[in-house]
């Protein structure tokens, strides 16, 4: 029963809600990032990583912190503070531990600050009521739901790079196109989850 | 004379907002309002709205306080200063436009994490005095609610044939264009409509921020 109602939020998440084609959260990284396969893994694994971890921190301190002291109404400043500083920290924490994986993903963690998926996946935590294990599944689903946006995107882009597109067109009105025929295809996944 | 530059200087800001560094069109950024709260016209109004507050306040705090921030630690300061202007905008919108918040509200609270009021705070605001900073904040704002509300009047108009809940046309709607994939349709042709004018029509031979 458990299991099962996880395997549903992650499937949610990921497929069905995807963040980037039904919410249209995370965009200003999609499009920044997805011109080259190689930066999209490198953002995509770092991106998941870091919603986790906001996630499960922002869950600790709205259940134990926030309610407590009838503090909801300052979600928004506390939510911003965790991401800000869990990535400053990541930052520092990378930077000395593993040198070699921050010369790789330093400059991503960089922009994941700006990345409103981050943000919003506290936010829908606590407006859907989720408990800790299903805020974390939550977290996990969007990850891989936005990596597989990204990667998706990634791969024809490179592709599009070869294309005679219209003069107008170049860049990141084509993009968008693109972007709403691959989200054409994704509606045919609403079918799979009974709200 | 000076009044008259300082007029000339305002009117630049503005227009620098609204079309030589538009937020959506230009530097596309901000973009996950620009489609999700843009299906509708009175959406894409209350969202550019909360936008030009937002942007305009935060400008005028980050201005007002610009010799007090240490460099160092001015990130967190204009997180904080912005989170708090948006949290003022959600509360005050969810009391007084309780339909448009349900369906934009979590947009709403997602200004935060918005590139562009961050960067004009700290491109703009942070080195310049409250006037310009202000200015800046209402071009900027504008810019942005100008390309939601171009971008939500041709969606409502063709997805619904109706604006501002109002039936326009009397014939089957492109249901397509109120969809998710629409919105992503409408935004990219636009968007090239943009550059198209832009370059006819404002500048000599250069296009394009990409």
């Amino acid at each position: 029963m458990e299991f099962e109602k996880l395997f549903e939020i992650i499937i949610s998440a990921s497929l069905v809600n995807n963040f980037v084609f039904t919410w249209f959260l995370g965009l200003c990284i999609f499009f920044g990032v997805s011109k080259k396969m190689e930066t999209a893994i490198g953002m995509s694994v770092t991106f998941t990583a870091v919603m986790m971890i906001s996630a499960a921190v922002s869950w600790v301190v709205f259940k134990f912190i926030m309610v407590p002291l009838d503090l909801q109404f300052l979600m928004i400043i506390v939510f911003i503070g965790i991401v800000a500083g869990l990535v400053q920290a990541s930052d520092t924490i990378m930077r000395k531990v593993a040198p070699a994986l921050y010369y790789k993903l330093g400059i991503y963690l960089a922009l994941i600050s700006t990345n409103c998926i981050i943000l919003a996946v506290p936010l829908m935590n606590v407006g859907n009521k989720y408990t800790f294990i299903e805020s974390l599944a939550f977290a996990f689903g969007s990850g891989l739901g936005f990596s597989l946006a990204l990667i998706i995107m990634a791969s024809i882009r490179e592709k599009l790079e070869l294309a005679d597109v219209p003069k107008y067109f170049k860049g990141l009105p084509m993009a968008f196109v693109v972007t709403g025929m691959i989200a054409l295809a994704f509606t045919g996944f609403a079918g799979l989850i009974k709200h | 004379m000076s009044a008259t530059n300082e007029e000339i200087s305002y009117w630049e800001l503005i227009k620098n907002g609204i079309l030589k560094e538009n937020t959506i069109f230009k530097l596309a950024l901000s973009l996950c309002p620009a489609i999700a709260v843009t299906n509708n016209l009175k959406n894409g109004v209350f969202m550019g709205a909360a936008v030009i507050f937002v942007q305009v306040m935060v400008n005028l705090t980050i201005s007002a306080m610009r010799k007090f921030i240490h460099p160092r630690i001015r990130l967190p300061i204009f997180m904080l200063v912005i989170s708090g202007w948006v949290t003022v905008v959600n509360l005050g919108m969810d009391a007084v436009v309780p339909d448009v918040y349900r369906s934009v509200g979590l947009y709403i609270q997602l200004i935060v994490a918005f590139a562009s009021i961050l960067a004009r705070a700290e491109m703009f605001a942070s080195k310049n005095t409250i006037m310009p900073s202000m200015f800046d904040g209402i071009g900027m704002g504008l810019g942005f609610m100008f390309a939601l509300v171009t971008i939500s009047f041709f969606r409502e108009l063709i997805g619904k044939g109706m604006l501002w809940g109002i039936p326009i046309i009397n014939a089957k709607p492109l249901l397509i264009l109120v969809l998710p994939a629409g919105g992503f349709f409408a935004v990219g042709i636009l968007m090239a409509a943009f550059n198209w004018m832009y370059a006819k029509y404002f500048s000599a031979g250069q296009h394009g921020s990409h």
